[in-house]
């Protein structure tokens, strides 16, 4: 079968996990100053034209790539080129790292310090160290960790540092700086900062693209930044951003650069530092600003114990082995390379389609902890259950797990029962024990008002949902098979196929989908679905096995909570908001809908709160055109196709079958 | 076959009695100089054999390698010492030791003495399959007295030009489709007849100059079911005048590069066309495959030198009616004929520029610390339009190439000198003995000017942190490229092969194009399983207002490889997609041939490849210049 080949090359997770190596037993040992001050040399980009940070800078504001923009930019305003050229120089200051082996020592030793008191290890895949290590020397490399909290950063450059490779460069938002004292150390460290959305601003986007290309043509650092452009607050990864990606392919297609590898980092956190902040977050308490006095403040956290963060180095992906037949390097030969084009629809699809990839590579590489599987498990009996039940159904789901493919650790040697209490204990804050009864965490003192107690709630069901997102990869597409088995009218494989695709296409904001790959996602999670003996694949039909049903069950029950938030948001535009709702105003407006009807009981499910679903559900609905933005005066509004909708409520509802046939090749 | 050279024997003898004779008549009028002939080659048959000096015989074999590059006398081979020696008299090389070639040798290749691929000494004819003849043409060739043979010899010489694989298939005694028949024309209507009497009797014609195409332009399709006759022109080598007023000569197409410039040389004259094929090469294969000469600088490439051309096409005679130096008069002509590769007609006579003999040459060279320093400099020499009459800058690879192939010393002092050079340049300058590249300079002209502008070439190097290095390093650069195909022939003695190609490049893609070309080379030869890490290395050749003429050499150690050529087949496929890409031609003067006529379509668009068929369409209806170059 194709996709075994596909899919399956990974190790089995066993094998991976042994090679984990724990960076802070060294510290916790030997010296930290001792460490911070030892000698740094890391091996180098063989084709590297050494420079220092300030150089670099010179390098891009005379380079011929902004002289163009400049040029453009001041006829275009009226402008003097100088006063441009000034602009352009400011935008570089304010963006440009300062690296400086200084700072980096000094972070390495208070970072010591923080990370022994809040984590009881960091640990890294060796073999992918050795792998980045003989990546750097060949060509420029990019590393692409995934984003789950503020210290992702560090703890990328904190093992570098330890390893001695070369310090990256990071692409950090804007924000950052309104930290003053720890942004100018970040920038110090390495850090550069980029506004959010600077759209048109052609001349930022110049200035930007250049500094990235240079570092990245002289080798000056392998360059960091995060494929899923912000932190992921649900843990699910995000759709990846493409347009750092498409500047530091860029010098491959004009022939800049052989090749350029793409290394996939996943980091893993057992518990992450911001859970709450992140629920919270989601239910509409607005993030607090960065400040150092926040920091300050968060200080406490230090007392806490967030377990132990696993960093696994994915291969190194070349860009020219990817780019392969897919694209025709010279179409770049009739143009000067300095002048800036957009990118062909050729190139953007094969940007998109690498960055998908390189996501999935962080995904299945994310190490996954048992209390992953009691998040799920705790998630499917929101009124609590048996800790025996409980310990019974982790073990169950375990195994289930495993046939998928997940990369779980799991301490084999350590007795079932001790696993989930060690991790219900580490959890404490969310889940509680009592009477041998496990349920999520209840604030005890009475409350005002029963939204003051949902709020509550929703925090906690948030909180234990995005340790189950983590392992949402792993389920996802035979979950996708799971429901439309459930919801085609037949057993037949192409009625299956209809309504997996239909729903797919639903939910491809919400999870990593790669776009195209229908057929083959489907053929996937038929494999998956058959390799654990769920169902039988047979000529025509796909056919549920006995032991199947409660896997099958368990795969709906995944999927549920996503299913009924996106009927909610349905419900909301028929019954609420059908004469339209302004875009800015869309969100506060489903989330009270959403409370209203958990009140009323007619909703059971806390998730539909979260803000990323309804914005994710909102997507979809544009996407599929049963919304429409209309721009009247400065403000979006959405236009509400009230047929659509309904029938996309129906459909997720199960009520209808799927609106057209979807022919594909099986 | 025998009845048929002693006929044309004594119908040549005659003939040459004949002339005497009208020759003591016509003494008077005859007032030409001895080597500048008449145009009517029927009224000076006698000169047939006689008064021509050229350096190629009907009969190749004689001196010629028939499984290598050139004279038969010459060749590299590692004596029993060990060390490398080059035997013969032909060459400043010939007869010297060349101590430090056996350790860049293995150290390079990692090849070994104890491993010897020697080839099949002799050239079997039972092995050559034998002719189809058409006997018909055959018949109504006799009577015009024009020499012909179906001797698998001479078939086999001119089956093939000097690709890798074909001389690897010669030397294990291997041959394909070769011509079954070879024709030696020795003026344009001897070629008239040949071509009338192709047409007439649907003969495939080859026409063969100097052999030395690097292009598989000289392999005979194999689906080619008619015969093949071979249209040798080496025989039409006269230079039948020289306008001195005009500068112009005007030369039969057969003559060799050697054999033009020292003919012209005796009257004070040079083309300057000086390709590195110039020993073998000869001006008719120039003008169909737009050939460049090393000193184009001053001279201009082939399309800047010809004023006129005479073509035999199926269809006739194809020349323009004046020598107008430039016209007007619709798309010009002559680039139907520059680059047709023998797939349109034969070329027959052209005229030339001349220059007069320059007065003073001078050899020159310059270390730079960095090929990137070493590209600026030349770019900026090219911008501001001063280049020598040769300027090329050799890569590191090269360069220690280069430096493989010095000559025994004579003197202790000179080897100190040496040292003391070396010292001055990596130690003093702090040079990177592993990165410094070297450029290689030529100068003409009259001596004040030479050194005025050689001042001038210094002194833009030296913004580009170039010293200059010396005349020796010089020559000794220009003597590789005249060697290194006589060297090839010794790497394939011991397990390796190897090639070079060309293309050219905008200046802005130079350096990125060399360093991806070459680490593409690495990568695919690692992938496809060679064992050892191959020599991949260039030099830019030729400098442009807007770009540069790049060269590669590529050569690997094939031991533990089951199908060499296939292997180096795949890596140069590679080498040349990656050209292709990073903005490089197709081929800047080696041409297209059938090797690389897969991109044709790409390269010129599909509306350029439909312009060109539907000349070819007309020229040629019946694919009578059947060598399926090109389209």
């Amino acid at each position: 079968m194709a996709s075994k080949a596909l899919y399956s090359q990974r190790d089995p997770a066993l094998k991976k996990r042994d090679d984990f190596e724990d960076v802070l037993e060294e510290r916790r040992n030997s010296s930290d100053l001792r460490y911070a001050l030892r000698c740094y040399t890391p091996v180098l980009y063989k084709g590297m034209t050494p420079c220092k940070a300030s150089m670099l800078k010179t390098i891009v504001l005379q380079s011929e790539q902004l002289h163009y923009v400049v040029n453009q930019v001041s006829k275009e305003t009226g402008e003097a080129m100088d006063i441009i050229q000034e602009e352009a120089a400011g935008i570089l200051e304010e963006m440009a790292h300062r690296l400086q082996l200084s700072t980096i020592r000094f972070f390495a030793f208070t970072l010591s310090k923080a990370f022994k008191a809040l984590f009881q290890g960091v640990r890294v895949n060796e073999e992918g160290i050795q792998r980045l290590q003989q990546a750097i020397q060949e060509y420029p490399v990019v590393l692409l960790p995934s984003h789950r909290s503020y210290i992702d950063f560090l703890i990328m450059s904190y093992i570098l540092y330890t390893y001695d490779l070369a310090l990256p460069v990071i692409a950090a938002g804007m924000d950052f700086l309104g930290m003053k004292f720890i942004g100018e150390m970040l920038r110090m460290s390495g850090a550069f900062f980029i506004r959010r959305s600077f759209g048109g601003d052609k001349l930022y986007w110049a200035v930007f693209s250049e500094y990235v290309k240079t570092m990245l043509r002289n080798g000056y650092a392998p360059i960091e930044f995060f494929l899923e452009g912000t932190r992921s607050r649900t843990c699910k990864s995000l759709t990846p951003k493409l347009g750092l990606l498409n500047i530091v392919m860029e010098p491959f297609f004009k022939g800049e650069v052989f090749d350029v590898s793409l290394v996939p980092i996943s980091i893993s956190y057992e518990r992450i530092l911001e859970e709450t902040l992140y629920a919270r977050e989601l239910l509409g308490v607005p993030k607090p600003k960065e400040s150092t006095s926040g920091l300050l403040k968060a200080r406490r956290i230090l007392s806490e114990d967030y377990g132990s963060i696993h960093v696994y180095f994915g291969h190194p992906v070349s860009v020219r082995t990817l780019a392969q037949g897919r694209i025709n390097r010279s179409h770049y030969n009739l143009i000067p390379r300095h002048i800036p084009r957009r990118p062909s629809e050729e190139t953007q699809s094969f940007v998109n389609d690498t960055a998908y990839r390189l996501v999935r590579q962080q995904e299945e590489n994310m190490v996954l902890r048992p209390w992953v599987l009691i998040a799920t498990v705790l998630l499917q009996n929101l009124d609590g259950l048996d800790s025996a039940l409980l310990t019974e159904q982790v073990a169950w789901l375990r195994d289930v797990a495993r046939s998928f493919g997940a990369f779980l650790d799991w301490p084999d040697h350590e007795p079932l029962s001790k696993v989930v209490s060690s991790s219900l204990a580490l959890h404490h804050g969310l889940v509680c024990v009592a009477g041998g009864r496990v349920t999520l965490a209840q604030e005890t003192q009475e409350l005002s008002s029963p939204e003051e107690a949902l709020f509550n709630r929703a925090v906690t069901v948030l909180s234990v949902a995005s340790y189950r997102n983590q392992i949402l990869h792993v389920f996802v597409r035979p979950a996708l098979v799971a429901v439309a088995m459930q919801a085609a009218a037949t057993t037949r494989k192409d009625d299956v196929y209809g309504f997996f695709s239909f729903i797919r296409n639903v939910f491809s904001n919400e999870f990593i989908l790669c776009p195209g790959a229908a057929v083959q996602d489907f053929e996937e999670a038929c494999y998956l679905l058959m390799k654990c003996g769920a169902v039988q694949i047979l000529k025509q039909d796909i056919a549920v096995t006995d032991r199947g049903q409660p896997v099958l069950s368990f795969l709906n029950g995944m999927l549920e909570p996503f299913l009924q938030g996106y009927q909610m948001v349905c419900r909301y535009f028929c019954e609420e908001a059908s004469e339209g709702v302004s875009e800015r105003q869309y969100v506060p407006a489903v989330r009270s809908f959403a409370a209203k009807c958990i009140l009323s009981d007619s909703l059971k499910c806390y998730e539909a709160l979260s803000s990323d679903l309804q914005k994710n559900a909102l997507a979809a609905l544009l996407r599929m055109n049963a919304l429409k933005k209309v721009k009247v005066a400065d403000q979006v509004t959405l236009k509400v196709n009230k047929m659509a909708v309904q029938t996309l409520e129906d459909t997720l509802g199960g009520k209808v079958p799927v609106q057209k046939p979807v022919l594909a090749r099986l | 076959m025998a009845s048929n050279c002693n006929s044309s024997e004594r119908q040549r003898i005659a003939q040459q009695r004949l002339k005497i004779i009208a020759g003591h008549l016509q003494k008077d009028d005859d007032r030409e100089p001895p080597r500048i002939l008449a145009n009517d080659c029927k009224a000076e048959a006698s000169d047939r054999n006689s008064s021509r000096t050229s350096t190629m015989p009907k009969r190749r074999q004689e001196i010629m390698k028939w499984n290598g590059w050139g004279y038969s006398d010459s060749r590299f081979l590692f004596n029993k010492k060990g060390q490398a020696e080059f035997t013969g008299k032909r060459y400043r090389l010939s007869g010297m030791i060349l101590p430090s070639l056996k350790d860049w040798f293995e150290g390079t290749f990692g090849a070994s003495l104890q491993h010897k691929t020697p080839a099949t000494p002799v050239l079997n004819s039972r092995d050559v399959q034998p002719p189809t003849l058409n006997e018909a043409f055959i018949q109504d060739l006799k009577p015009t007295g024009i020499p012909f043979s179906h001797e698998a010899e001479d078939r086999v010489f001119r089956a093939h030009g000097h690709c890798l694989h074909e001389i690897f298939a010669l030397r294990e005694g291997r041959f394909g489709r070769v011509p079954d028949l070879v024709v030696w024309p020795s003026c344009h209507n001897d070629v008239v007849k040949i071509v009338e009497l192709a047409c007439k009797h649907n003969v495939c014609l080859i026409p063969y100059g100097g052999g030395t195409s690097v292009s598989s332009a000289l392999e005979c399709p194999p689906e080619e079911t008619r015969s093949i006759v071979s249209l040798d022109t080496s025989q039409m080598n006269r230079i039948l005048w020289i306008d001195e007023k005009n500068l112009t000569a005007h030369v039969e197409a057969g003559i060799i590069g050697q054999d033009l410039e020292r003919a012209l040389n005796e009257s004070g004259y040079c083309t300057g066309h000086e390709p590195d094929s110039m020993e073998f090469s000869s001006l008719g294969g120039w003008v169909a495959t737009r050939a460049s000469g090393m000193k184009k600088n001053i001279y201009g490439n082939i399309e800047d030198l010809v004023v006129h051309i005479k073509m035999v096409t199926p269809r006739g005679v194809i020349e323009k009616s004046c020598q107008g130096p430039r016209m007007s008069t619709g798309p010009d002509i002559h680039h139907f004929i520059l680059g047709s590769e023998g797939t349109l007609g034969v070329i027959t006579e052209v005229t030339m520029k001349i220059r007069p003999v320059p007065e003073y040459q001078k050899y020159g060279s310059v270390v730079f610390p960095s090929f990137e320093q070493g590209v600026a400099c030349l770019r900026e020499v090219a911008k501001q339009r001063c280049a020598p009459a040769s300027i090329r800058l050799m890569d590191n690879a090269q360069f220690q190439f280069g430096h493989a192939l010095k000559p025994q010393v004579s003197s202790i002092f000179t080897s100190f000198l040496d040292g003391l050079k070396k010292f001055y340049i990596t130690k003093f300058k702090g040079f990177d003995p592993h990165r410094l590249c070297v450029a290689t300079l030529l100068f003409e002209g009259d001596r004040e000017r030479v050194l005025q502008h050689e001042k001038q070439v210094y002194d833009i190097a030296a913004k580009f942190g170039g010293l200059a290095a010396g005349e020796d390093n010089g020559q000794r650069g220009y003597m590789l490229t005249f060697v290194i195909a006589y060297l090839r022939d010794l790497g394939m003695d011991y397990y390796v092969i190897g090639e070079s190609f060309e293309t050219s490049v905008p200046w802005d893609r130079v350096l990125d194009l060399c360093r991806n070309v070459k680490e593409r080379i690495v990568r695919e030869c690692k992938e496809k399983g060679v064992q050892f890490p191959p020599l991949s290395t260039c030099r830019v050749t030729q400098t442009y207002d807007a770009g540069a003429c790049v060269y590669f050499y590529f050569a690997f150690n094939y031991r533990g490889l089951g199908d060499p050529v296939h292997v180096y087949e795949q890596v140069e496929h590679a080498a040349r997609e990656e050209i292709l890409a990073n903005g490089g031609s197709l081929s800047h003067h080696h041409g297209v041939g059938k090797l690389r006529k897969q991109w044709m379509q790409e390269s010129i668009s599909n509306v350029g490849m439909g312009m060109l068929k539907s000349v070819k369409d007309y020229v040629d209806p019946d694919n009578i210049f059947g060598n399926r170059n090109l389209l």
